[in-house]
């Protein structure tokens, strides 16, 4: 910082328009996802232009801020101190984003787990409404359920992944090492294996012998690997800019904390993928039975 | 783009103020932010506290009054659909109550206002670590409050705006089946949005904590308000996003046919009570560790001695806030659960008294021997002391699951977390406030109205809810409109007593008017010798940049 008397190396930002807006942005969205759904202020259910209004001003607010926050990186404003700060920042929103898959993988081992207990539930099963669903559910997956034989399509996704864990790697390095061609083909590979594992995904769910309205299994399943796979898009987007900041000239062998960050996010997305493979894919099959299977 | 010249070319030296707007709409400096969340929360809790007058005026009689005078003289309903509405609307305000005071007063006090306010000072910081995040972790806040105020006035359930399913938003009756409306969406995605705010808050609150302590500041060495909000903020970061998730989970069971929470998909709608009171259990420690913060402090300063065993203080906060995620299925032993799975949370339930019980005994053996003196927030400390313990015993009452089997939903639990909170948090938020008003402020408060505001709200919050132990002893259920006429005498003293906190409440505003007209100097520290962390080297109020120049901690700790 320019200032003369400030004798700390701590980052004093300056007044920005960018929080304000974006909270603005949050509540159309908000507001656009309820009239979505249901109709708001006598408008038709299924309006959708207020939810992409939130939407583009979200992006329009991610934009301008990031902005900002590069400009500052460049002026020398991220001193070392304040890049610690900047790290442990990164760390704990993803172990924020780790509680938050723990929220997914609760509800499906719960469902893989005590489905005898639930199902021989006597006030339930007591219940015309529920018995009939609660007998399909004694078995996990339950019965009617083809479920995937995760050592064809998921196995390959797995090592997809996996792959792209190294290929980041590879352009971290290269990047350290200030051979900048390297960092980026090392990034390509990246990306492109995180939209390889994006369409294989789609590809897969296309595929799927249940749905996610109106069963259990589909929607225990599809909403840890859907949200999941929202991460990996997330963190495509984030290679991404990383790559166009390199292009461009930013990002320096010792000072490249975007990159830092994207690839500490591809790596945490890794992680949630071998934890579904291993719980949501491969033990029902191999323990449970898999339903029908393929 | 304009804006970008705004926020970048203005260089500013250490206390030169930007103009009105761009200082509070765009502000990125942590006592004006917490500033914002302290106006904030007034007047969320006016609102909040307005709800819980519309509770008490509806059970000071028997019988179904005031809910019904308002559906036939403001919505013009009659007969027995005004009466179903009136259900429903009661229902509604006691729901919505209960929402605001946690996620718009309380948490906003503590954490974003005094967390904002004194972490910083106290640990030798300049600002927070993220300025301008701090920012839209308040101005989401405020989108959230917004959109559950809207929730309130939107088509609900079958009789009603708003939801009417109380706090915990359990379903069926969050499902389609109880509450088709938009209402219910909204409120969930205005909590999707405090949630966010909080988490954003939290990881802001932990990295400044971690990362920029003065020097010679070491965790040991930290006040112990610092300890209290970084526990409070582990716990924010963990717990938020699984009640996220199950949030999701039921809007999505709403709007997209997933069947998570719906039996007849072979769903479970327990999952949905214990995924929300994993978050649910750290969330009313989330709501205390900020006021054990505050009243370590002030019982220190207005003792002029050392708290007593200050590392025991802060690993007992530590404690509380581990053993806090390991016990959330003791709001639920009535849901049907394996005995063994009782056994094991009742235990682990009461092992939460021992840090407790560390705190409270802390405090009284840091009263004596003393030299004690009872200014203002020295009052709400002993207050807050006495009316915690007495939440705390019901509390571990409450945690056998025996016992809770009978007093389950009923008056007793509300008399118990209301004197937890109502009683616990909101007196350490008062403690706090007048601890710290000339410091944030630099205008003396005078100590007779602040000290007739505690005598008030002292008598006038017991008068209110000890009753209610009786209540529930007696069998009286929550969330219910009408009763027995046999309930009657303590319902009534229990509105008694509401009165009697109108009455404090409105002393509170003479005294905070007063004290603006009056603008009496304060001085950089009016406590004197017994009052030791660093805040009380600045001046009142602080420069808007402090500690330009890092100051060396060279003092012993221990605060």
């Amino acid at each position: 910082m320019a200032h003369g008397e400030v004798k700390h190396d701590y980052h004093l930002v300056n007044p920005s328009p960018w929080p304000l807006i974006g909270s603005v942005a949050v509540m159309t969205t908000a507001l656009g996802a309820v009239n979505f759904m249901k109709g708001l202020f006598g408008m038709e259910k299924g309006t959708w232009w207020l939810l992409a209004l939130g939407f583009a001003m979200i992006i329009w607010v991610m934009i301008g801020w990031w902005r900002e926050v590069i400009k500052e990186g460049r002026i020398g404003d991220h001193t070392p101190v304040v890049s610690i700060g900047l790290r442990y920042g990164m760390i704990l929103f993803i172990a924020s984003e780790v509680m938050f898959f723990v929220g997914w993988f609760w509800s499906f081992f719960e469902f893989a787990i005590y489905h005898t207990a639930r199902a021989g539930a006597h006030w339930d099963a007591a219940n015309p409404l529920y018995a009939d669903a609660l007998s399909r559910f004694k078995h996990w997956p339950p019965a009617g359920v083809e479920t995937f034989d995760p050592f064809h399509l998921p196995l390959i996704n797995t090592l997809v992944l996996l792959l792209s864990g190294t290929t980041v790697t590879w352009a971290h390095h290269a990047l350290q090492h200030n051979d900048r061609n390297g960092a980026k083909i090392g990034l390509v590979f990246t990306i492109l294996l995180g939209m390889l594992f994006t369409s294989l995904q789609a590809f897969e769910y296309s595929h799927a012998q249940f749905t996610y309205d109106g069963t259990l299994y589909g929607s225990a399943f599809f909403m840890a690997t859907g949200f999941h796979g929202a991460h990996v898009v997330i963190g495509t987007i984030f290679l991404i800019v990383c790559l166009v900041r390199l292009m461009m000239g930013g990002m320096t062998p010792t000072k490249h904390l975007g990159f830092e960050f994207a690839a500490w996010y591809w790596h945490f997305v890794d992680v949630v993928w071998l934890f579904l493979f291993a719980f949501v894919y491969v033990t029902p099959y191999l323990v449970l039975g898999g339903g029908e299977g393929h | 783009m304009p804006m970008d010249e705004v926020a970048l070319d203005h260089h500013h030296d250490a206390d030169h103020k930007p103009g009105f707007f761009v200082r509070w709409l765009f502000s990125t400096n942590h006592k004006d932010i917490g500033t914002l969340y302290l106006v904030f929360a007034l007047i969320a809790g006016i609102v909040g506290y307005t709800l819980s007058g519309l509770i008490r005026w509806e059970l000071m009689e028997p019988g179904i009054g005031p809910m019904l005078w308002i559906q036939t003289h403001f919505f013009g309903l009659e007969g027995a659909e005004a009466i179903q509405h009136a259900k429903h609307f009661y229902n509604m305000v006691i729901t919505y109550h209960g929402l605001i005071m946690i996620f718009f007063l309380v948490m906003p006090a503590l954490i974003g206002g005094f967390g904002n306010w004194f972490v910083p000072l106290m640990i030798g910081a300049p600002d927070m670590a993220f300025p301008r995040m701090n920012n839209i972790s308040f101005w989401l806040t405020v989108a959230a409050f917004t959109l559950a105020c809207i929730s309130m006035t939107i088509p609900g359930g079958a009789s009603g705006n708003g939801f009417a399913g109380g706090w915990v938003l359990y379903p069926p009756l969050s499902s389609t089946v109880g509450h088709p409306g938009p209402a219910m969406d909204l409120l969930i995605l205005s909590l999707h949005t405090a949630g966010i705010a909080s988490i954003l808050g939290a990881i802001n609150f932990i990295v400044t904590i971690l990362n920029m302590r003065a020097p010679g500041m070491t965790m040991h060495k930290m006040p112990l308000f610092a300890w209290g909000i970084l526990v409070t903020a582990v716990l924010l970061l963990l717990s938020l996003p699984v009640l996220a998730a199950a949030l999701t989970m039921l809007l999505t069971d709403r709007n997209f046919g997933s069947q998570f929470f719906n039996p007849g998909g072979g769903g479970d709608p327990v999952m949905f009570q214990h995924l929300f009171w994993f978050f649910g259990h750290p969330e009313v420690y989330i709501m205390i560790l900020p006021a054990f913060g505050i009243i370590s402090h002030i019982v220190s300063t207005f003792s002029k001695k050392p708290i007593f065993g200050y590392l025991g203080m802060a690993y007992a906060m530590v404690s509380i806030g581990v053993i806090g995620f390991v016990v959330w299925a003791h709001h639920m032993y009535t849901v049907g659960m394996n005995v063994d799975l009782k056994a094991y949370f009742v235990a682990a339930t009461m092992v939460i008294a021992v840090p407790t019980g560390i705190k409270i005994f802390s405090w009284i053996a840091t009263m004596w021997g003393g030299s004690i003196e009872f200014k203002v927030p020295m009052l709400w400390a002993i207050g807050f002391i006495f009316l915690f313990t007495v939440g705390g015993v019901t509390g571990v009452v409450l945690a056998n699951a025996g016992i809770d089997h009978t007093l389950h939903d009923t008056y007793y639990v509300v008399a118990h977390f209301h004197y937890v909170l109502s009683l616990g948090a909101v007196f350490g938020l008062f403690a706090g406030w007048y601890y710290w008003f000339e410091k944030m402020f630099g205008i003396k408060y005078n100590g007779m109205i602040g000290g007739l505001h505690f005598w008030l709200m002292f008598i006038g919050s017991n008068v209110l809810f000890f009753p209610q132990h009786f209540l529930g002893l007696q069998g009286m259920p929550r969330r219910y409109i009408d009763y027995a006429d046999g309930f009657h005498t303590w319902h009534y003293w229990s509105s008694v007593g509401y009165l009697i906190t109108l009455a404090a409440t409105t002393v509170f505003f003479i005294g905070l008017v007063e004290a603006f007209v009056r603008r009496r100097k304060g001085v950089a520290n009016p406590w004197g010798e017994g009052a030791t962390t660093l805040e009380w080297t600045l001046p009142s109020p602080p420069p808007f940049h402090q500690y330009s120049e890092l100051p060396h901690f060279t003092g012993k700790g221990g605060h």
